[in-house]
C-alpha cells in the first residue's frame, strides 16, 4: 500500500479519473434508461458503444486520417471532431435500434419471461462483437491524433488538459439536456409514464413501442458520445472494448442506482475516480477489483444503489 | 397456426445450421499425392489462432507457414502440408487439440506452442506421442526442467533477456531513475522482475498492469510514472498494451524511453501508439537482426501477407526450416527427427540453431539485440547486447 | 385436407397428454428404469460413435479430439447442472458462476501440485473433500450478504464476486496468476499392465469419470427439487413476500441454493484439474459464467434435462466448427463460432422463450404470460 504515492499524485489521480468517469456515465446512461423503462439488463449495449467507436474512425480514416498524421487545423478539428460524433452517434443510436427490433421486440410481443431477453441480449451481444473481431482480425484500430492533449492549467502536479476538460464538460451538457428532455418534454413526459406503470400508461394512450423504441436510441446516442470520447481519451479500439468498459459502465449504473439518471452521472464519475485511487493505493492490477468491491459494499447499505432507482420519479 | 410455422422454421433453421456445418467438413487427409521424396508429409502449427492472444500466434504462423511454402515451391509440387491447430493460447482448450494433433500420424514435427501456460498443458502430450516440439516463444524456465524429450525452444529463457535488457539499461542509457511494471503475464512478470532485481536501486518505481485486452486505461500507471522522475521505463509485456501505454505515456507529456521484451517487437507497438509517439522505443530481442543472415525474409514475408513481420515471425520461419531439413535428411518419422533435433546445428535468419539436452538453446551461440523504434514504425537495429 | 386436419388434431392430443414426457410418466417403473439405463448406455457409448456409418462422423468434431470434447461437455454439462439449482430451481440469477469452477479448481491445485505454497502435494482423491468444502463456504459467503438483494442487483453482484476471484488469481502472489500450478495429479487407477487409466493421451476415462459425476449429480438434484426444499425454492422463485408470510425460510433456502450450487460448481473445477495437469488464471473468464447461463435458459431454465441439454451444447457448438472450412472465405469457421453462437441463442429464444426442453411448469406459466399480452 502506497499512501504517499496516492497523496502525492491525488490531483492528477483525480482529473484523469473523472474523465475516464465521464465516459463511463455517459455509457451508464443507456443501461438506466432501459432498465427504467423494461426492468431489464440490456446486456448488448456494450456493443452499440463498441460500434461507434468504430464509426468514427471509420469516418475520419475516409479523409485519410490515421494514428500518424499530424494535428489537423483548429477548424478542421472542430469539423472533424463533429463529423466522427454525427458518425457515432448514428451508427450506435441504429445499433441501440438494431437490438430492440431484433432481440426484444419478438420476445416482447409474446411476453416472454426476462431471462429470455438477458440470453438474446447476450446473444446479439456476442454476434457483434464477435463479427467486429473476426473482421478486424481481432487487432486494434489506433485514432488519429485530432485533440494534441495540453495542459489548460496547472494546480500543484494536477496538469489539466484540453481534452480532459471537452469529455467532462460534454458529458455534464449531455446529461443536463437529457435529463430536461425526460423532465420537461412530451416525448419525456411518456417515457416516465412506461417506467412508472406501463399498463397505466398505455392506457392513457401512450404507445408503448414508441417509447421503448425511443429510449434504446437514447441511450445509443449517449453511447456514441461516450465512444467518441472514448477513442480520444485511450487512442485504440478493439473487438472487445465494449465489453470491457461495459461491465464498469453497469457497475456504474447500479451503483448509483439504476433506472435513474442522475444517479449514473454520480456512479459513473465516482467509479472512475476510485478506480484511480484504487490503482495509486493498491497497483494498477486492482483497479477492476476495487470498483466491485465498492459495488458490494455500497449495496449491502443500500440495496437499490446510492441514489435508488426513480427514472419514473425522475422529477428533483 | 402461425405459431406452429414459426416453430417448423426454427427446426429447420437448426437442422440446416447442423446440416450445413456437416456437409463442408475439411477432410484432412488430401494430401497423399506423395510425389516421390520425402514428400506426404506434415508439420503442425499449434497455438493461438482465435482468441485473445491470436494476434501473436498468427505471427508466428505466419512465418511458419511461408517457410513451408517456399519449400513446396522450390520442389514444385505440395510436398509437405501444413496443419494448423488452434489451441487459442489457452491451457483449458490445449490438450483437446493436442490429443486430435497427436492422432495424425504424418505429422512429423510441431512448431509451438508460443505461450508457457498452454505448453506446460499440452506438451505431457506431445511427449508421450514422441513428436517433437519447436517452440517459437515459450520463455518460461521451468519448461526445459520437466524432462520432456521432445521439448525444444528456438528462444532464450528468460533467464537471458532480462539481464541483457538491465544490463543495456545500466551501460548504455546510464539511467538512473527507472521505473519497472509487467503485465502480470508468466513472461512479463518474470522478465519484470530479473531487471528489477539487476537494476537494484535504480529502481524508482514499480507497478502492474492487466493483461493485453483487460485494461485500456493506463492513467494511473501513466501518472505514477511521471511521478517517480523515472526517465527510463522497462514494461514486461506484450505489444498492444505497450503501445497503448506510450500513447497516453506521451499524451501525459512523459519524454522520457520506453524499454520492453521481444513480446513488444511488433509493428503494432507503433500502429497503437502512432509511429510520432513509438519513436525511440527500445525493444531487447534474444535474436540477431533478419538482415544480418542476409536473405530475403522480410521482404518475402510482406509479399505474402501484406503485413510486416512481428514478434517471433522469425524465429517461427527458422523452427520451421529446421524441420524441413531434417525431412531432406531422411527424418521422416517422428523418432527420427527427434533425435536429428539433437544433432542440429543450423544458422537460420534470427539465430545460430544447437540444441541443449533438455531443450534449450546452446548458451554459447545465444545474442541478445537491441532494437529500435524509428520514425516510420520500423524496429531498426541497434546493438549486441553484452552481458557482462 | 382431411389427413391434415386429423395429423393436427392428433398431433394436439399428443400434445394435450403431456407430449414425450407424458407418455414417459405414464409408463411403469420398469419400462422408465430400462429407457434410463439405454439412454445411460448409449452415452457411455458416445466416444465411439465416429464408428458408426453415415451418422457417426457427421456428430465427432474434428478440429478437436472427440473425447475431449466429450470430457469439456463433461463439465459444462456439471456447471449447467448447478447453475440450474440456482437460476432455474431458486430463481436467483447468478452472473459469475465461474467463480465456484474456479474455487473448486484452485482448491485441488492448492493441495496437490508441488507449486503450491502449502507444500502438501497431496493426491487428487484426496483434495476433493476438502475442494467441494471450501467452495460451499464460498457459496454461502458470497449468499450471505447478497440475501438482501433482489433479481439484476443480486446479478451484477455475483458477476462482481467472479471478477474479484479472476483478478485475485491474477494477481495474488499464491495463486500464482499466469505462471499457474503445474504437475496436477490425475484420478487414481492402473491397467493391468501398469499404464495409468487416466493419462494424457487418452481423455475417453475422464469423459466417462464426469458422465459417473454427472449420473449421481442428476439423481441427487432430481431428488431434491421434488423434495421439501424443492418446493420452498418453488415459492420463493414464483413470490418471494408471499413464500415469506406462509412460513418458508427463505433465508435458509436461498443460501442452500447457493451452496449447493456452489458445490455442484466446485465438482466440475475438481474435475477440471483432474484432467488439465496444468491450471491457470486465463481460465476463469467472465465470459464462461455467462455462457453457462446462457446455457441453462437455452436449454431450459427449471428443467434438469433442458439444463444439460443447453450445458452440452455451448460447449458442443463451437468445438463442432472447430476445424470446418468456410464456404466462402475459406477460413477456418471456428474464428466464427461465437458469432455463430450469438445468432443461434438469440433465434433459439426468439422461436422458443421457454428453452428447448422446458420446465413443464415455466412452459404453463409462458402460455399464461402470452394470453395477457395486450395486442399490439
Amino acid at each position: 500500500m502506497d499512501f504517499s504515492g496516492l497523496i502525492q499524485d491525488f490531483g492528477p489521480l483525480t482529473i484523469t479519473g473523472l474523465a475516464q468517469g465521464a465516459i463511463i456515465a455517459l455509457f451508464a446512461l443507456g443501461y438506466t434508461l432501459v432498465y427504467g423503462v423494461l426492468r431489464l439488463i440490456n446486456f448488448a449495449h456494450s456493443e452499440v458503444f463498441l460500434l461507434g467507436s468504430y464509426a468514427c474512425l471509420v469516418v475520419w480514416g475516409f479523409f485519410g486520417l490515421d494514428q500518424n498524421s499530424a494535428t489537423p487545423s483548429v477548424i478542421a478539428v472542430i469539423g472533424f471532431l463533429l463529423l466522427g460524433l454525427v458518425a457515432a452517434i448514428v451508427v450506435s443510436g441504429l445499433t441501440a435500434l438494431g437490438v430492440e427490433l431484433v432481440a426484444y421486440r419478438p420476445l416482447r410481443r409474446r411476453n416472454a419471461p426476462p431471462l429470455a431477453f438477458l440470453i438474446t441480449a447476450i446473444g446479439a451481444s456476442l454476434f457483434i462483437s464477435e463479427t467486429v473481431g473476426v473482421i478486424t482480425q481481432r487487432n486494434i484500430k489506433a485514432v488519429p491524433p485530432l485533440i494534441r492533449p495540453a495542459d489548460v492549467f496547472v494546480i500543484g502536479n494536477m496538469h489539466v488538459t484540453n481534452l480532459q476538460i471537452l469529455i467532462i464538460v460534454l458529458a455534464l451538457v449531455m446529461m443536463f439536456v437529457l435529463d430536461r428532455f425526460i423532465n420537461r418534454s412530451r416525448l419525456g413526459r411518456g417515457i416516465r409514464a412506461v417506467a412508472q406503470n406501463p399498463d397505466s400508461a398505455a392506457l392513457m394512450g401512450v404507445n408503448k413501442s414508441r417509447v421503448i423504441a425511443l429510449v434504446f436510441l437514447l441511450g445509443g446516442l449517449m453511447a456514441g458520445i461516450a465512444a467518441v470520447m472514448y477513442d480520444l481519451k485511450i487512442g485504440v479500439t478493439r473487438f472487445d472494448a465494449g465489453f470491457l468498459l461495459g461491465i464498469e459502465a453497469f457497475t456504474a449504473a447500479v451503483l448509483g442506482g439504476i433506472g435513474n439518471l442522475r444517479g449514473a452521472l454520480l456512479g459513473g464519475l465516482l467509479l472512475g475516480v476510485l478506480q484511480n485511487y484504487a490503482a495509486g493505493l493498491f497497483g494498477t492490477q486492482w483497479l477492476h477489483a476495487a470498483s466491485f468491491v465498492l459495488l458490494v459494499l455500497i449495496l449491502l447499505v443500500r440495496p437499490t444503489g446510492l441514489l435508488g432507482e426513480s427514472l419514473g420519479r425522475a422529477r428533483a | 397456426m402461425r405459431q406452429v410455422f414459426a416453430r417448423a422454421i426454427s427446426g429447420l433453421a437448426v437442422i440446416g445450421l447442423v446440416a450445413g456445418a456437416a456437409a463442408c467438413n475439411s477432410s484432412s487427409d488430401t494430401g497423399d499425392s506423395a510425389s516421390g521424396g520425402n514428400c506426404g508429409y506434415k508439420l503442425a502449427y499449434f497455438g493461438a489462432l482465435t482468441g485473445s492472444s491470436a494476434n501473436l500466434g498468427v505471427n508466428i504462423e505466419q512465418g511458419f507457414e511461408l517457410a513451408i511454402n517456399q519449400y513446396n515451391e522450390k520442389k514444385g509440387s505440395d510436398c509437405i502440408t501444413v496443419a494448423k491447430f488452434d489451441s487459442q493460447g489457452a491451457p483449458e482448450v490445449a490438450p483437446g487439440v493436442a490429443r486430435q494433433l497427436v492422432a495424425d500420424k504424418k505429422i512429423l514435427g510441431i512448431v509451438g506452442p508460443p505461450f508457457s501456460g498452454e505448453s506446460e498443458a499440452a506438451d505431457p502430450i506431445f511427449e508421450e506421442a514422441g513428436i517433437p516440439t519447436i517452440s517459437p516463444s515459450a520463455t518460461r524456465t521451468s519448461l526445459a526442467s520437466n524432462g520432456w524429450k521432445t521439448f525444444h525452444r528456438a528462444v532464450a529463457n528468460d533467464d537471458s533477456q532480462g539481464p541483457a535488457a538491465a544490463a543495456y539499461i545500466k551501460d548504455t542509457l546510464k539511467a538512473t531513475k527507472v521505473f519497472v511494471a509487467d503485465d502480470q503475464s508468466a513472461y512479463g512478470a518474470g522478465l519484470a522482475d530479473i531487471v528489477k532485481q539487476k537494476l537494484g536501486t535504480a529502481v524508482v518505481g514499480t507497478d502492474k498492469t492487466e493483461a493485453d485486452g483487460k485494461q485500456t486505461d493506463f492513467s494511473a500507471v501513466v501518472q505514477k510514472v511521471v511521478s517517480s522522475g523515472a526517465n527510463v521505463f522497462f514494461y514486461g509485456g506484450y505489444y498492444q498494451n505497450a503501445g497503448l501505454i506510450r500513447k497516453q505515456l506521451t499524451a501525459a507529456n512523459w519524454k522520457g524511453t520506453l524499454l520492453g521484451g521481444d513480446g513488444m517487437k511488433d509493428a503494432g507497438l507503433a500502429k497503437a501508439a502512432g509511429n510520432a509517439a513509438a519513436v525511440g522505443t527500445i525493444v531487447t530481442c534474444p535474436c540477431s537482426p533478419p538482415e544480418k543472415a542476409g536473405g530475403t525474409f522480410v521482404a518475402d514475408y510482406k509479399a505474402k501477407w501484406g503485413v510486416d513481420a512481428g514478434t517471433y515471425s522469425d524465429v517461427a520461419y527458422d523452427a520451421a526450416n529446421i524441420f524441413l531439413q531434417g525431412i531432406d535428411a531422411g527424418n521422416t518419422t517422428a523418432e527420427k527427427m527427434n533425435t536429428y533435433l539433437s544433432t542440429v546445428n543450423y544458422q537460420g535468419i534470427a539465430n545460430t540453431y544447437k540444441f541443449t539436452e533438455t531443450g534449450e538453446l546452446d548458451p554459447s551461440l545465444l545474442k541478445v539485440w537491441t532494437f529500435k523504434f524509428d520514425a516510420t514504425g520500423n524496429q531498426v537495429a541497434d546493438q549486441e547486447v553484452k552481458v557482462s | 385436407m382431411s389427413e391434415s386436419v386429423a395429423a393436427t388434431s392428433a398431433k394436439k392430443s399428443w400434445r394435450g397428454n403431456g407430449g414425450v414426457r407424458g407418455w414417459y410418466g405414464r409408463q411403469s417403473l420398469v419400462v422408465r428404469v430400462v429407457l434410463g439405463i439405454v439412454f445411460a448406455v448409449l452415452a457411455v457409448l458416445l466416444p465411439y460413435v465416429g464408428d458408426v456409418p453415415v451418422i457417426g462422423p457427421q456428430i465427432i468434431t474434428v478440429g478437436i479430439d472427440w473425447p475431449s470434447a466429450l470430457f469439456n461437455m463433461s463439465y459444462y454439462v456439471l456447471l449447467a447442472l448447478g447453475l440450474n439449482v440456482v437460476v432455474g430451481f431458486a430463481g436467483l440469477l447468478d452472473l459469475g458462476y465461474v467463480g465456484f469452477f474456479a474455487v473448486g479448481a484452485y482448491t485441488v491445485a492448492l493441495f496437490t501440485s508441488p507449486d503450491s505454497v502449502l507444500h502438501t502435494e497431496w493426491k487428487w482423491v484426496a483434495a476433493i473433500p476438502v475442494a467441494l468444502a471450501v467452495t460451499m463456504v464460498s457459496g454461502l459467503i458470497l449468499g450471505w450478504p447478497t440475501l438482501r438483494l433482489r433479481g439484476d442487483y443480486l446479478a451484477i453482484v455475483t458477476l462482481g464476486f467472479a471478477e474479484i476471484i479472476r483478478i485475485f488469481a491474477t494477481s495474488s502472489e499464491t495463486l500464482r496468476g499466469d505462471r499457474g500450478f503445474s504437475d496436477l495429479p490425475h484420478p487414481p487407477g492402473d491397467y493391468s499392465d501398469g499404464k495409468a487409466i487416466f493419462g494424457v493421451a487418452d481423455a475417453t476415462p475422464y469423459y466417462w469419470l464426469g458422465l459417473a459425476v454427472i449420473i449421481v449429480v442428476i439423481f441427487a438434484v432430481r431428488n431434491l427439487d421434488r423434495s421439501r426444499v424443492g418446493r420452498s425454492w418453488l415459492a420463493i422463485r414464483e413470490d418471494e413476500e408471499a413464500a415469506e408470510i406462509m412460513g418458508v425460510r427463505t433465508i435458509k433456502y436461498k443460501l442452500w441454493a447457493f451452496a449447493i450450487g456452489a458445490f455442484i460448481g466446485g465438482l466440475g473445477g475438481v474435475m477440471f484439474a483432474g484432467q488439465q495437469g496444468f491450471m491457470n488464471s486465463q481460465t476463469f473468464q467472465l465470459q464462461f459464467s455467462i455462457l453457462v447461463l446462457a446455457g441453462v435458459v437455452m436449454g431450459g431454465s427449471g428443467n434438469i434435462f433442458g439444463a444439460i441439454l443447453g450445458g452440452a451444447l455451448i460447449s458442443y457448438i463451437p468445438d463442432r466448427l472447430r476445424g470446418i472450412e468456410d464456404p466462402i472465405w475459406h477460413t477456418d469457421l471456428f474464428g466464427f463460432r461465437f458469432a455463430i453462437f450469438g445468432a443461434v441463442i438469440i433465434a433459439i429464444m426468439i422461436f422458443r422463450p421457454q428453452g428447448l426442453i422446458p420446465s413443464r411448469r415455466r412452459a404453463m406459466e409462458l402460455k399464461d404470460r402470452e394470453k395477457e399480452v395486450a395486442p399490439q
